[in-house]
């Protein structure tokens, strides 16, 4: 069977040098398709991702990017606000690289517009208060 | 002139005329000083953020047989309290966290339970565990209890914040080329973002900026319930730089607050987890401020735009202590989303919630309206600009072995 799939992969720092893409190629046979990379040495780094390949194969790659110390999370438009815990602080706002954490600027009220969020992950990180989640 | 007696009569007969922060503004530039000050009694400002310097004093109540937890441990759902005091009487910190938490081990550490998520656990009526540990005496035998325990078991139960309600803060920034995790939240490397705190005109330290009003003991609305100023808070620091209208162009006074744990909210203290930094407690605060004289409300009317902070590099200078502003802003331009900073656009974010502080100016007026609060006469001054008080770095000395 083939799987395919995007994902996000988060870098920590210590990470970030290690040849982590070609080793998915070389070792699990998957074929990696690099839709965005935002890697620089010494830092952190998150990289989109859309594998292919045999199911078991990429099962084995996950393993493997998880002992690495990476983070894996699938790319998928489930990120959800929920308003009971959002209380509007906006610290989120300038973290979201796509704009899609919107905030009003007489309400100040924080809008989240799924449209335009590519489920980085990052306000989930961000947010004090839990507000973001995401459903995989 | 009025006195403060004379507004709570007119609150006791309904005449009082109480406007938020916000509205006070507007009526002040439209109608002038003198008029407004005909028109105005009681001005309500609020904050709504962090504040790590919270915490609750509590006493369980005496098990059967005793059992002296002073001197010994105790945890609230795995999260340590202090128990240095008498036998059931214990403190809860709002950044404490379990042993067991990884902490930065695994950076950046989430610090997703508690002290500040106990606080709120506690005051949303949820069952929690307490786990205590104790050495056992002739009079308090014994030395291992583990019960549930809710907020209605407790005898009493006050939130103590030794210091709130900062009067202005830093923008917080990052130069580096690297991520940072810090207590104003994740700062994006290279001026990726910009992160403030303050309710600005909202915040009642800025509204009353030479503490004409506030003093010990005045009566506020603290987490959803009734609170006093207790003392000034710590790190109080009054005598640093001010602008023409008085206002601190950088961190200055602080208030410490006590108040009533079972009166209070779940909507108004809760449990936040700084990435990086640790767990804190987001609280509510609300101070009425009484308009006695033209000046109080000249200060009271305060805009945005007069407020200014500085702008500080959290990727060297906080750390090390060295005030090195890139700048100073004023909160209108940091509520604008953008900020320049040397020619650069930088996004600005809060951590202090504008739509909770105002929330809280509307409440506190309706229950001055509806004269279930009356304002206090302050007891004592908070020391002020020519107190000569001032916060100071800890010098550190040898220890001559
Ligand atoms: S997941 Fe990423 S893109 Fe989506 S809202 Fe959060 S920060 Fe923005
Ligand atoms: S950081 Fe969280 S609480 Fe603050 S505005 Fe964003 S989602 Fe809401």
């Amino acid at each position: 069977m083939i799987q395919k799939a995007k994902i996000v992969l988060h870098f920590p720092k210590e990470r970030v040098d290690k040849p982590i893409v070609s080793r998915l190629v070389k070792d699990f046979g998957l074929e990696v398709n690099i839709l965005k990379a935002e890697v620089n040495p010494n830092e952190e780094g998150v990289m989109v991702l859309e594998l292919s390949g045999k199911k078991e194969e990429y099962k084995k790659s996950l393993e493997y990017l998880k002992k690495e110390g990476l983070r894996v999370q699938p790319l998928s438009k489930d990120i959800s606000m929920d308003r009971n815990k959002c209380v509007d602080c906006t610290v989120c706002v300038p973290c979201c690289p796509t704009d899609a954490l919107e905030r009003n600027p007489q309400t100040f009220e924080v809008k989240f517009i799924k449209e335009k969020c590519i489920a980085c992950g990052i306000c989930i990180r961000v947010c004090p208060y839990g507000a973001m989640t995401i459903e995989f | 002139m009025r006195t403060i007696q004379e507004i709570n009569e007119k609150i006791k007969k309904g005449d009082a005329v109480i406007l938020t922060a916000e509205e006070v503004s507007g009526l002040v530039a439209k109608k002038g000083l003198d008029k407004a000050f005909e028109e105005v009694d009681v001005v309500t400002t609020a904050t709504f953020g962090p504040m790590c310097s919270s915490g609750i004093f509590f006493n369980t109540g005496h098990t059967k047989p005793r059992i002296k937890i002073g001197g010994g441990s105790a945890t609230l759902n795995k999260v340590p309290c202090y128990a240095g005091l008498a036998a059931v009487d214990l403190f809860l910190g709002a950044t404490a966290i379990p042993d067991d938490d990884p902490r930065n081990q695994v950076y950046p550490g989430e610090f997703k339970y508690g002290g500040g998520h106990v606080i709120n656990d506690l005051v949303a009526g949820r069952d929690l565990i307490l786990e205590a540990k104790a050495y056992g005496t002739d009079c308090y035998p014994r030395k291992f209890l583990r019960t549930k325990i809710n907020i209605n078991d407790l005898n009493e139960v006050m939130l103590f914040n030794i210091r709130n309600c900062y009067q202005n803060y830093n923008v917080a920034v990052n130069t580096s080329n690297k991520i940072i995790y810090t207590y104003m939240g994740a700062l994006q490397p290279r001026l990726g973002n910009a992160n403030y705190c303050s309710a600005a005109a909202l915040s009642p330290l800025l509204a009353d900026p030479l503490y004409k009003t506030i003093g010990i003991g005045t009566r506020i609305f603290l987490g959803g319930g009734i609170g006093y100023v207790s003392w000034w808070g710590t790190q109080h620091n009054p005598g640093v730089e001010r602008t023409a209208k008085g206002l601190p162009k950088t961190g200055a006074g602080t208030l410490a607050l006590i108040g009533d744990l079972k009166k209070m909210s779940p909507q108004f203290l809760i449990g936040t987890s700084m990435l990086g930094y640790g767990a804190t407690l987001s609280v509510g605060v609300g101070v009425p401020i009484p308009i006695l004289d033209k000046d109080i409300l000249a200060y009271a009317a305060v805009r945005d735009e007069d407020i200014v902070a500085p702008i500080i590099d959290y990727s060297s200078d906080y750390p090390n202590v060295k005030f090195n502003p890139l700048g100073y802003v004023n909160y209108a331009q940091l509520k604008s989303g953008v900020i320049r900073i040397n020619d650069t656009e930088v996004h600005t974010g809060s951590l202090s919630s504008i739509r909770k502080a105002r929330e809280i100016t509307e409440i506190l007026k309706k229950w001055i309206q509806a004269k279930k609060f009356y304002l206090s006469e302050p007891i004592e001054k908070i020391p002020s600009v020519d107190s000569g008080y001032k916060l100071k770095l800890l010098k550190e000395r040898p220890i001559e072995e």
